[in-house]
Formats: structure tokens, sequence, C-alpha cells
């Protein structure tokens, strides 16, 4: 019961969150200069700069042929997880309100 | 308890501006370590290291599936959460990019263990279609993304299991388990390439500094979506959590 009474202010609290999280994302990029890439470049200038001889010693077995298919993987990832998390909360969702007890 | 997401946003912004202010770090690019970066005898190591974990970690999960055949979309959703967190590469107060791992909600909801394994599935995704991350440097990576992460995710959570800011428990699992994962990758970087002078805190203070301080602010974003998805969870599979027993009875 107290679950149904705290609802309303919870999706509010949920649409902050979704702000804050956006606001943290967003504000870096207008205030901050940088390159904002370089896949994992960073770490690999690190270690050449430390051990200047280092020789990676395996390939990765398959790599992207462009920019353009690693993106579509990305994305791939991301839109087949948030399917299922959608999929997941939907199904309990309508499994809540169905119950006779559930609403007030 | 209803303030908590408002003060979560307070303590975020707050946060937020003093990185701001604090200035601004060379752009970096904080990830697992790469396909081929690191020396054999370590590569080895972390594999040694992470097997056993995987291997009860499918037992757990294996367990839960067979005790509790319900739960098994709860699964699948810690799973997918730790999927798209990871595809997410946002920018940082460092002027570069990073993702979050999304291991601090199954780690919450089923114990760490059975993020070994659904983190590690992230990992070889990653590592074989993505070139991201490697199969080589899996077992570090394991390491501190699907162990060393989820245990403490697990950890602080525990801390707060008693008290009714379960929100906040939540918030703070998630983030420092994101952020405890990237300072393990700068340790497993340094002692692998310690520095000609400094030896291994030169280096870690070098890594530390790449890895490390891009994921601050991410954290508190993991944090952040990690609670909103424990809302959701909060609202409509109360029957679940109850048999996770991480949801205080009559709270």
């Amino acid at each position: 019961m107290e679950t149904q009474y705290r609802q309303k202010p919870q999706k509010q609290g949920n649409w902050l969150i979704v702000f804050a999280v956006i606001a943290l994302a967003v504000l870096p990029l207008i205030f901050v200069k940088g390159e904002y890439g370089g896949a994992d470049g960073e770490a690999e200038e690190a270690i050449g700069e430390i051990q200047p001889d280092y020789e990676p010693w395996f390939e990765a077995v398959f790599e992207p042929p462009s920019g353009e298919i690693e993106s579509l993987l990305f994305v791939s990832q991301a839109a087949i997880g948030a399917g299922v998390i959608g999929y997941a909360i939907g199904f309990y969702r309508g499994r809540t309100e169905r119950k006779p007890s559930g609403k007030e | 308890m209803k303030l908590n997401p408002r003060i979560l946003q307070l303590v975020a912004m707050a946060a937020l501006s003093l990185y701001l202010v604090v200035g601004v770090a060379p752009p970096a690019q904080a990830m697992h370590i790469m396909e081929g970066f690191l020396p054999v005898g370590w590569a080895v190591f972390w594999w040694i290291v992470s097997l056993p974990f995987f291997i009860l970690g499918l037992r757990s999960l294996a367990r839960i599936a067979r005790e509790n055949p319900e739960l098994k979309l709860l699964l699948a959703l810690a799973g997918a959460f730790s999927f798209v967190l990871s595809a997410l590469k946002i920018p940082s107060v460092t002027g570069s990019c990073s993702h979050p791992t999304g291991t601090g909600l199954g780690a919450v909801l089923f114990g760490p263990s059975v993020m070994t394994v659904l983190g590690s599935l992230v990992l070889i995704f990653q590592a074989v279609l993505l070139a991201h991350g490697g199969l080589t440097t899996l077992g570090a990576n394991v390491f501190s993304m699907a162990i060393v992460g989820p245990w403490v995710a697990y950890g602080v959570y525990r801390l707060f299991a008693n008290s009714d800011k379960q929100k906040l428990a939540v918030f703070l699992a998630a983030a420092l388990g994101g952020l405890v994962t990237y300072i393990v990758t700068s340790i497993q970087l340094a002692l692998a390439f310690p520095a000609a002078s400094g030896g291994f805190v030169a280096a870690f203070v070098k890594f530390a500094g790449i890895f490390a301080l891009t994921q601050i602010p991410l954290a508190i974003s993991e944090g952040l979506l990690t609670v909103l998805v424990w809302n959701w969870l909060q609202s409509y599979a109360t029957d679940e959590l109850q048999t996770l027993k991480v949801l205080k009875t009559g709270a």
C-alpha cells in the first residue's frame, strides 16, 4: 500500500535523476575544451611514455572495419540492453496494475 | 526517504561544480585495458585470479535460476543494465569520454558473484565484436569490472542493510563500484608498467589520472541511473525484491 502512496513523489524524483544525468554529460561539453574521443589512445600513450619499447603482443581478433560499423555495434549493444530493460519494467508494471489490491 | 532523490541531485550538482572549478586535466579516455597491452605473465596471472570467481558466479547463477525461476527476468534486467551502461560513452570533465560499468544494480540485487558472470559477458562481447578491451586482457578486465566493482558495490550496500536510506545505499554502491573498477585498472597497469623513476607509485598516479579522474562524474551518473531503475523495481517488482530480501519487509 505504501508503495502506491509513494509513487507520485518518486516519479518526480525520477525526472530529476534523468535531468541530473543529462546535465552531468552536457556540462563538460560546454565548459571543458577537449578532444572527446581517442578510444584507448591515452592509456596507450602513457604506457609508451613509461616503457617506450613495449610492443603489444596480441592483436584484436576482430576490428570493426570502420567507425560507422563500430558505432553500429555499440548502438546494437545499447539497443538490445534497453529493449530487455523496457520489457522487464513493462512486464512488472502491467502485472502490478492488474492486481486488484494494487490499485486504490 | 522522500527527500533522498532530491538530496542526491543536489550532491551531484555540487560535486560537478566542484570538479569544474578544480580545473581540467589533460584529455584522457578511461576504458578497459586494451588487447595485447599487458605483458604475458600479467595477462595469465589475472586470468588465473579471475577464473575461480567466474566459476563460483556460474554456480550461483545456476542456483538462482533453479530455485527461483521467477527471478530470471530480473537477472536479464541486471545483465541488460550493465550492457546498456557499458555502451554509453559519456563525456567527462577531463575533456574525454568513458563509460560506466552498470554492475552495481545486479550486485545489490543478486550479490557480487552473479555479476561476475554477467559483467564478463559484457566484456567478452566488447572484446570480440568491438575491439574494445581484449581477450588476452580479459582476465584483468573481469577482475576490475566484474569482480572488484561488484564486491565493492555489494559491500557498500550491506553497510546500509538495516537503515532506511535504501536509495542512498544503492546510489553509493553503484557509484563507488564504478569508480573502484577504474582504480583497479590503474593499479593493474601500474603493476605491469612501473615507471623508471618512481616505480609503481608514479605509474599508478599517472594511470589513475587518466582512468579514475575521468570516471568520477560518470560514477555519479552511474549511481543516479541505478537509483532510477531501483525506483521502478520498488514500485512494480515488489514481489521479486521481497524474494531477494533486499526490500525490508514493511518498508
